[in-house]
């Protein structure tokens, strides 16, 4: 199996050299197989969003080093990061962030568009997704006219209609309930050992790091320890 | 889709965008009302000015420009009286015989301009005939009737058929004084033209004058106005020895104040567009800072910043198009009503007299100007959401997809 994310003593300090610096990731070596369905966890503060927005190319790094594949983004600049996360990876957020003025089906489009795919093209994987999530029969309905839950689940969608190499899920069941939770978590794993995408989560949530294959765990922004299930 | 999401945007806060496009509306109908009444008044009196009294083109000779003396007649009239008689873009023309005099009665003298003139050629280019308020149109009188304005008889304390007695140069310096019997009392927009102007027969005048014929002013009406600089030039080359000028030459501050006011119109909009600029600017920068997360999510998934940049200025451009064209449509209304029914202002006519301008004013407007007013609003639109679209790419998506 190759190694779809590695990191190299990825280090993020805030107020470097100062009395009052910030250890958010130090010194952070981790490798991420293909088809993995790994949780990030560990307390408040240990770095596990840090480390998801370093490995996503939404935040640069102090120190060390992040690759996708072959190719190193801890040395790209802002656009092209833009852009390689648009080709490469899907995010889940933990308050969904559909747009709300689009419909179910847009939303998943919309990445899509922002890829220049044509309009067929968009619409019929737009449906094969919500299709996969369940959400067919909602598919012209805008978020505020869906649950928190079937919000989520358009948000993975989305995540995955750019046929992305890895889908980063940040929290992604922390404002859902014990069902919404159970049925995202299902549809995630269920993608994940049917199409063999790659899921990494940072969670709090004891019912994800149940599901989880391979649990990395933080503190202080130290990997602490590192199992695979 | 990102004009789709830029339009859908527009209302979401409903009553927010309402807010700024009623304001936008409200301030470009007001912007183009209140210029349309200026425009209107300025019309008015430059309309009036040249339907009274200048006319599209006169004629002088280039020494009675100068010194306005009674000696500088127009040389080969005849010729003249020719070339205009078979100028297709004329539509009329009127000989003048003026001179500067005093006027008096028992209640005392004033200086006057006095004007000679053909009273059927007159009536073919001025309208002087139509403001006559007492009396007849230099008819009823068989000898020396004068035509005088009403303010002037207020001054002489004369009215029709009494006598009043012009005084003036001959072409020697010799004083000559007649009597003429007033025919008719006149008034126009302008009081202080009418208190100036006196005008009598020109067969008259040239007979105290001892002179047989001769005019020193040739007033020309043209089919076309639009077309009088090419009129004047045209007729300039056939008599060189003559000054040919237009109505903006013979009265350059109705020119000025026609240019001066197409400038006003632009630069007032540009205030109200200005001051419309900051509501917009305001709007939109709350419109960013509330969707900082769904921003920051856009920007997360691969969104560039041109496309962010593009949805914002797409969204003010959207608002403003609403509101902009509203406010054109409503001013275009307006103006057109009032335009045609007039604007009763005759509780202050008597200050408008004195400038010239009458009492009831007619509203106008040039059809370029709604265009352009449009295209001045489309641009500051464009220009007031520069600052939320910059303030959107400031945004960091890691932070801002996590913003509260």
């Amino acid at each position: 199996m190759s190694a779809i994310i590695r990191t190299n003593e990825l280090q993020k300090y805030y107020n470097p050299g100062e009395e009052l610096e910030v250890r958010a990731l130090d010194g952070v070596t981790v490798e991420i197989e293909r088809g993995e369905f790994t949780a990030i966890v560990g307390p408040s503060g240990s770095g596990k969003t840090t480390l998801l927005n370093i490995i996503g190319g939404l935040d640069h790094q102090t120190g060390g080093t992040a690759h996708i594949g072959d190719t190193e983004i801890t040395s790209m600049n802002d656009n092209q990061l833009i852009d390689f996360r648009l080709k490469n990876i899907g995010f889940v957020f933990q308050a969904y962030n559909l747009i709300p003025v689009l419909t179910a089906e847009e939303n998943v489009e919309f990445i899509m568009l922002l890829q220049n795919k044509p309009k067929g093209e968009r619409h019929e994987r737009a449906l094969e997704l919500l299709k996969a999530v369940g959400l067919e029969s909602k598919m012209n309905s805008r978020p505020n006219e869906m649950s928190g839950g079937q919000q989520q689940r358009v948000a993975v969608a989305r995540a995955l209609a750019s046929k992305p190499q890895f889908v980063l899920a940040d929290e992604p069941t922390a404002n859902l309930d014990s069902q919404s939770t159970a049925d995202l978590l299902d549809i995630m794993a269920n993608l994940n050992k049917k199409e063999d995408i790659t899921f990494l989560f940072s969670t709090h949530d004891q019912r994800v790091i149940d599901r989880a294959r391979r649990i990395i765990t933080l503190e202080d922004g130290k990997v602490i320890s590192d199992e695979k299930r | 889709m990102l004009v789709k999401i830029a339009w859908r945007n527009v209302w979401r806060n409903a009553l927010r965008s309402g807010v700024v496009i009623a304001s936008i509306a409200l301030g470009i109908w007001a912007g183009l009302f209140v210029i349309s009444i200026s425009s209107g008044l300025n019309e008015q009196r430059t309309s009036d000015a040249l339907n009274t009294s200048i006319s599209h083109i006169q004629i002088h000779d280039p020494q009675f420009i100068q010194d306005n003396n009674v000696e500088f007649r127009i040389k080969d009239e005849d010729a003249v009286r020719n070339a205009l008689k078979t100028n297709a873009a004329v539509k009329a023309f009127t000989e003048r015989v003026v001179l500067n005099g005093m006027v008096s009665s028992a209640t005392g003298g004033y200086g006057v301009r006095i004007t000679g003139i053909d009273p059927n050629q007159e009536k073919q280019v001025t309208t002087m005939h139509n403001k006559l308020v007492e009396g007849e149109y230099l008819e009823g009188i068989t000898r020396n009737p004068v035509l005088i304005g009403k303010k002037l008889s207020e001054k002489l304390n004369v009215g029709v058929k009494k006598k009043i007695v012009l005084t003036f140069q001959k072409d020697n310096g010799d004083i000559i004084t007649g009597a003429f019997r007033v025919a008719g009392i006149f008034k126009t927009s302008n009081s202080k033209s009418d208190e100036l102007n006196v005008f009598v027969k020109s067969s008259d005048i040239n007979r105290l004058l001892e002179e047989s014929a001769g005019f020193h002013e040739i007033a020309v009406l043209l089919k076309d106005v639009s077309i009088v600089d090419t009129a004047a030039a045209t007729i300039g080359a056939s008599f060189p020895n003559l000054t040919v000028r237009t109505w903006k030459e013979v009265a350059p501050e109705l020119g000025y104040a026609d240019e001066m006011m197409q400038q006003m119109l632009y630069i007032i909009i540009g205030i109200i567009l200005m001051a419309l600029s900051f509501g917009i600017i305001n709007t939109m920068l709350m419109a960013v800072l509330e969707r900082k997360r769904e921003l920051g999510m856009l920007m997360s998934v691969g969104m560039n910043k041109t496309k962010v940049f593009f949805m914002i200025v797409v969204e003010t451009v959207f608002i403003s198009l609403v509101g902009g064209p509203l406010g054109v449509i409503l001013g275009f209304l307006t103006v057109s009503h009032f335009g045609s029914a007039g604007i009763d202002l005759s509780i202050v006519g008597k200050g408008l007299e004195a400038f010239g301008i009458s009492s009831t004013i007619y509203p106008s407007l040039a059809p370029n100007f709604y265009l352009n007013v449009t295209l001045m609003v489309v641009v500051a639109a464009i220009l007031s959401s520069i600052y939320p679209a910059i303030k959107a790419l400031q945004l960091k998506p890691a932070e801002a997809v996590r913003a509260i």
